[in-house]
């Protein structure tokens, strides 16, 4: 693929993208605050954040659709900052599709072809077509097409032209769940394939952690944790990536003491530990933080053991049962409530049972003790919880 | 799913009766429509096209008439008048063009630009109809004393050497044709602006992250999505201009050499009391701007938005 479009005037692989202390404010309001971050070519990035934290303003900035109020944007190495945004070597795939309403299907994928002079647009953009699977449109005009359909419609006009630099806003937001895994890994064969540099921008935490080599976590328009999606999730940096990337039970608590690179953290009357190498914090206020599915559940009081955290006894006090695995809440004086996933063994424990918790305390973490941070700003949590 | 296999539920048990009431409804809303159309414009066409084959009373007064079959009214107009006709529409489509080069800019200033600042817009709109709240003839007539030879536009030009010592604007085909643009920008500017004032900017952003320079976007996207916008705006400025009668006239910007279409009408109708070859006139004018607009329609690909 990549020897075939040479000499047409194509990228010939990704380039990397540098944001130097960009910033954009808008009067009475900072909607990407000091951002500074680094794509490798070819890489697979995604922007993960919750709706209104400034994720299609940044991809505005990088698009050339915006300028910053402040800082450097480089493309390649080469400083583009100033340039417009049609001399820009990126293209996006809009949030709202923003297909040309005027012009068939093929004629929308074929119009970055045409302005760039490629040769044969009509053939490229008709593969193009079929590689989303709406080759058979082709002749159609945008507003005769589904939501999702306009979407692939979209992606296929931005992919089609091989920019060293894809910028993709919820590109599949609007699909429904099976297509939206198929185009999932349409998206990241495309991207591995051609070797381009993509820039994915989600609020589906889901999807930033299947797809993205590297992923950023974005709150009220900085970047609070960058990394590979295991590592975030593994090893949260601030409370915004603990709740907002998966799950967390948080106990907020004091540093006690330290000894053998372990911290000993009073919650109330309870003390919990933490390895010091995952504790972003080593005295005073702390909050310590465990992934309800590293919990285990238990009928009877566990024996002590090295390296393990025992707490309880507490009530069930809500179990939902999700096919794999079961939701447990239990409620633990002291320490509140504590979700529990656990794997489904056909051994459920009931509400209003006496149980005990336990988890390693390797996968306990340290971060700082932060303002509960409003669920209600999640867009998708939120969405589910009020639908609860 | 299932939300699916129920949504054609209420319009399945809809039966006939309440349809049927609903389409009398709609009749009856339109009668008012009908009956208006019918006195006002089937009757006077009617009647128009029955004076148009009158011949003149034998051995009657100037101005009497009675009803025949006299078709070669038509051919004599066409021999008298071809030259003015012609003009008319030369006339009209200059006027035309130069209210679209002016009126575009304007609807894109006042319908794009201003479009974060309401206030602005809003003021700028009564500004484009401002014209209106004084007659138009007098507002010709005031263009007439300003570009008259011996006003302060002339006096200046010729001080400058742009024009030779002895040049007239008033009553050239230039001061007329000025007058039907003059006249006509508002009807050309306020169709644009509609169309405009709701162009959906994140296309133009579309089109210049997919390499097009403004230039291109302009003619690839934005120029299409307000076609409705140009073609009513010229339409709305042509037809009336093709039959104006008042700039072209000698008492305003014209004279005789620069005589159009309406003006001989007017002079068949009022002066002359031709009224056979005033009513045939006037209908050769009507069919060849119906098969103009048609034409024009046609080719600009929107027939569905008229
Ligand atoms: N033109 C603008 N003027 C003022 N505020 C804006 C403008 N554009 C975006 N914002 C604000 O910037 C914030 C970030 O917006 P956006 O980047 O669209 O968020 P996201 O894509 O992450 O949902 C939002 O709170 C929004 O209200
Ligand atoms: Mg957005």
């Amino acid at each position: 693929m990549v020897a075939e479009v040479s000499g047409r005037g194509f990228a010939q692989s990704g380039a990397d993208l540098e944001l130097v202390n960009v910033s954009k404010r808008y009067p009475g309001f900072t909607a990407v605050d000091d951002l500074s971050l680094t794509i490798p070519a070819g890489s697979f990035f995604a922007l993960l954040g919750p709706s209104g934290c400034g994720k299609t303003t940044t991809l505005r900035l990088i698009a050339g659709l915006e300028e910053p109020s402040a800082g450097t944007i480089l493309v390649g190495g080469k400083d583009i900052t100033a340039t417009k945004a049609y001399q820009r070597p990126v293209n996006t795939v809009f949030q709202s599709y923003a297909l040309f309403p005027h012009m068939t299907i093929l004629e929308n994928v074929a119009f970055g072809l045409k302005r760039r002079k490629i040769a044969d647009p009509i053939k490229l953009a008709t593969e193009a077509l079929e590689l989303v699977e709406l080759g058979h449109l082709a002749q159609r005009k945008p507003q005769q097409l589904s939501g999702g359909q306009q979407q692939r419609v979209a992606l296929a006009r931005a992919v089609v032209n091989r920019p060293a630099l894809l910028l993709l806003d919820e590109p599949l937001g609007a699909l429904d769940l099976k297509l939206r895994r198929q185009m999932q890994l349409e998206l990241k064969a495309i991207q591995s394939e051609v070797g381009l540099t993509f820039l994915h921008v989600t609020h589906d935490q889901e999807e930033a952690m299947t797809m993205a080599d590297t992923v950023a976590v974005m709150n009220k328009g900085k970047i609070e944790q960058m990394g590979a999606p295991a590592e975030l999730y593994e090893l949260p940096f601030t409370r915004f990536v603990a709740t907002f990337l998966g799950q967390s039970n948080l106990f907020d608590g004091v540093v006690t003491g330290q000894n053998d690179g372990t911290l000993t953290v009073a919650v109330g009357s309870e003390n919990l530990l933490v390895p010091s190498s995952r504790s972003q914090i080593s005295a005073g206020a702390i909050t310590v933080g465990v992934r309800p599915e590293k919990l285990e559940i238990h009928r009877e009081a566990p024996k002590a053991a090295a390296g393990r955290q025992i707490v309880g006894p507490g009530t069930v006090s809500d179990t939902s049962f999700a096919g794999v695995s079961t939701q447990y809440v239990v409620q633990v004086p002291v320490l509140g409530d504590i979700t529990v996933f656990e794997q489904n063994d056909g051994d459920i424990v009931g509400v209003g049972e006496q149980v005990w918790l336990s988890w390693s305390v390797d996968h306990a973490f340290g971060i700082p003790v932060e303002e509960t941070f409003d669920e209600n700003d999640l867009s998708t949590r939120a969405l589910a919880a009020t639908v609860k | 799913m299932a939300i699916g296999a129920f949504s054609h539920g209420p319009s399945g048990i809809t039966t006939d009766a309440p349809a049927q009431r609903s389409s009398r409804i709609a009749w009856l809303l339109l009668l008012p429509g009908i009956l208006y159309l019918v006195l006002f414009f089937i009757v006077p066409l009617f009647s128009l096209v029955m004076t148009s084959f009158q011949e003149m009373v034998p051995g009657g007064f100037i101005g009497e008439y009675q009803n025949a079959f006299r078709w070669e009214n038509y051919t004599e107009v066409l021999g008298m008048y071809g030259e003015h006709t012609l003009r008319s529409f030369l006339y009209a489509a200059t006027a035309t063009v130069i209210a679209l080069i002016i009126g575009y800019p304007l609807a894109y200033f006042i319908g794009v630009k201003l479009r974060r600042y309401p206030l602005l817009q809003s003021l700028a709109l009564v500004l484009v109809i401002a014209p209106f709240f004084i007659s138009f003839l007098l507002r010709t007539l005031a263009w007439k004393q300003i570009l008259a030879d011996e006003g302060f536009v002339i006096a200046t030009m010729k001080t400058l050497q742009l024009l030779p010592d002895d040049a007239h604007i008033t009553g050239t085909a230039i001061s007329v044709i000025f007058g039907l643009a003059y006249n006509f920008i508002p009807f050309m500017t306020l169709p644009l602006y509609t169309t405009l004032e709701r162009l959906d900017l994140r296309l133009i952003e579309a089109g210049s992250d997919l390499y097009a320079n403004p230039f291109t976007t302009f003619i690839k996207v934005t120029v299409p999505l307000t076609m409705p916008g140009i073609i009513s705006g010229t339409l709305l400025t042509f037809i009336p201009a093709a039959g104006d009668y008042v700039n072209a006239s000698a008492n305003f910007l014209g004279s005789t050499s620069t005589a159009m279409i309406g003006n001989v009408i007017e002079s068949n109708f009022l002066v002359l009391q031709n009224f056979p070859h005033a009513a045939s006139l006037s209908l050769i004018l009507m069919s060849v701007i119906l098969v103009l607009v048609s034409a024009y329609v046609k080719k600009s690909g929107t027939e569905d938005l008229l």
